[in-house]
């Protein structure tokens, strides 16, 4: 049992990742990977999110008629995320105003409903509750390295505070503009996948 | 006149593309661009939804659910500002849209269904369709505004998919490094492609 609580949290870390394996919930996330600020309000949010979803859910699995529980889960991760949108608008007013249209959109980033679909309707509450945080933390390991590159390469700064002064400032550091621009973040995902699939090639897909 | 809403589609086909600029629908934009037949079949998928959904949400933000949206049911609603509400309700929307165009397409036309049947259920929860509806609430479009941009948005998804599909499907004749084979590959592709898009920056009629 130990076994299989530990497995729960670590394995989407590595060997099963949402991102770079399960290719799931890409869709809302890397617009806000231009800041480290902003990419990590966004992993707590979908942390947060995806952990609550995933024990509501499987509290719920033995009341939930089959033929609705798509919507069922809709419903339960929308009231979640309106939560969250009401929370981040009242403590960290200037950090949402930022992330605009990418919290609401966390109601269907899809790891939460694959995790709910997948693993919660099977599962019990303390497993599942695991299982989200496992893969609430696998999703923002790629994503704070995401935005950590990012930010780094193309303003210099890492949470806001320059660490590599740039050329307009009287610093040495040429910014590469390019990293701020969304092609990057293709880029770097793509490396990294590169990178966990040459570790780990039981990953590799063999028809590409 | 017109050319407010030309320059409106041009931008949200080119400028500001839905999948490349916005990272929106990446889930179904990866999973099924293995194929130019699929990816055509998902992207007027995609498109049709889209034009439907967004002045439908258009109106429901409008006259129900932002401030002093009531006062025309009654004078004494004017004060109830429902708009924290509106992921919910636009969920919901896109669901029952996506519900019934599935019956309305199935039930007029069988061949279109036979080819949009498998991907319909799937763009309910696609990224692309609810962020176009956040986006017209952000951007505070009029209803011929959001049918317009639903619409272009659409497009420009649609330009993307069949873009990427049509590179993938060269793809196999080439020797790509044994890690980045599927999944790295098609990223690099997608932001090399992004760069293409990033050209019709700034572009305005």
């Amino acid at each position: 049992m130990a076994t299989k609580k530990s497995e729960a949290v670590l394995d989407p870390l590595f060997n099963n990742n949402p991102i770079a394996l399960q290719v799931l919930g890409i869709c809302s996330a890397l617009a806000v990977t231009t800041k480290l600020e902003t990419a990590l309000v966004m992993c707590i949010a979908v942390i947060a999110v995806i952990t609550v979803s995933n024990v509501t859910i499987s509290l719920l699995r033995n009341q939930i008629p089959g033929s609705i529980r798509i919507i069922v889960q809709l419903v339960v991760i929308a009231s979640l995320v309106i939560i969250t949108d009401q929370i981040l608008k009242a403590f960290v007013f200037e950090i949402s105003k930022q992330m605009s249209v990418f919290v609401g959109l966390i109601i269907t980033n899809c790891i939460i409903m694959g995790r709910a679909e997948a693993f919660a309707m099977q599962n019990g509450p303390l497993l599942s509750a695991l299982d989200g945080l496992g893969n609430g933390i696998g999703y923002s390991a790629v994503l704070m390295v995401v935005a950590f590159l990012r930010e780094l390469f193309g303003s210099g700064k890492l949470f806001g505070v320059s660490v590599m002064p740039l050329v307009s400032e009287g610093g040495w550091y040429q910014p590469n503009g390019m990293m701020l621009l969304s092609p990057a973040a293709f880029f770097i995902i793509g490396a990294i996948i590169w990178a966990i699939r040459t570790w780990k090639p039981e990953q590799i897909e063999v028809d590409g | 006149m017109l050319e407010t809403y030309l320059n409106l589609a041009l931008k949200a086909i080119f400028v500001e593309n839905m999948a490349l600029t916005f990272f929106l629908g990446m889930c179904s934009f990866l999973a099924v661009s293995k194929k130019v037949e699929t990816a055509v079949g998902l992207g007027i998928a995609v498109i049709f939804v889209l034009t439907i959904t967004v002045p439908a949400n258009q109106l429901i933000q409008d006259k129900l659910l932002s401030e002093g949206a009531l006062a025309w049911i009654s004078p004494s609603l004017a004060s109830y500002d429902l708009s924290f509400l509106n992921l919910l309700v636009f969920i919901g929307t896109i669901a029952a849209m996506v519900q019934l165009v599935e019956m309305a397409t199935d039930r007029f036309f069988p061949a279109l269904y036979s080819t949009l049947g498998i991907f319909l259920p799937l763009i309910a929860v696609n990224c692309a369709i609810l962020g176009g509806s956040l986006f017209m609430v952000e951007r505070d479009y009029t209803l011929a505004e959001s049918t317009v941009f639903g619409f272009a948005s659409g497009v420009g998804w649609f330009l993307a998919i069949v873009a990427l599909a049509a590179v993938r499907e060269r793809m196999r004749y080439s020797n790509v490094p044994m890690g980045l084979r599927g999944l790295g590959m098609t990223f690099v592709v997608t932001g090399l492609i992004g760069i293409g898009f990033l050209a019709f920056g700034g572009i305005q009629l």
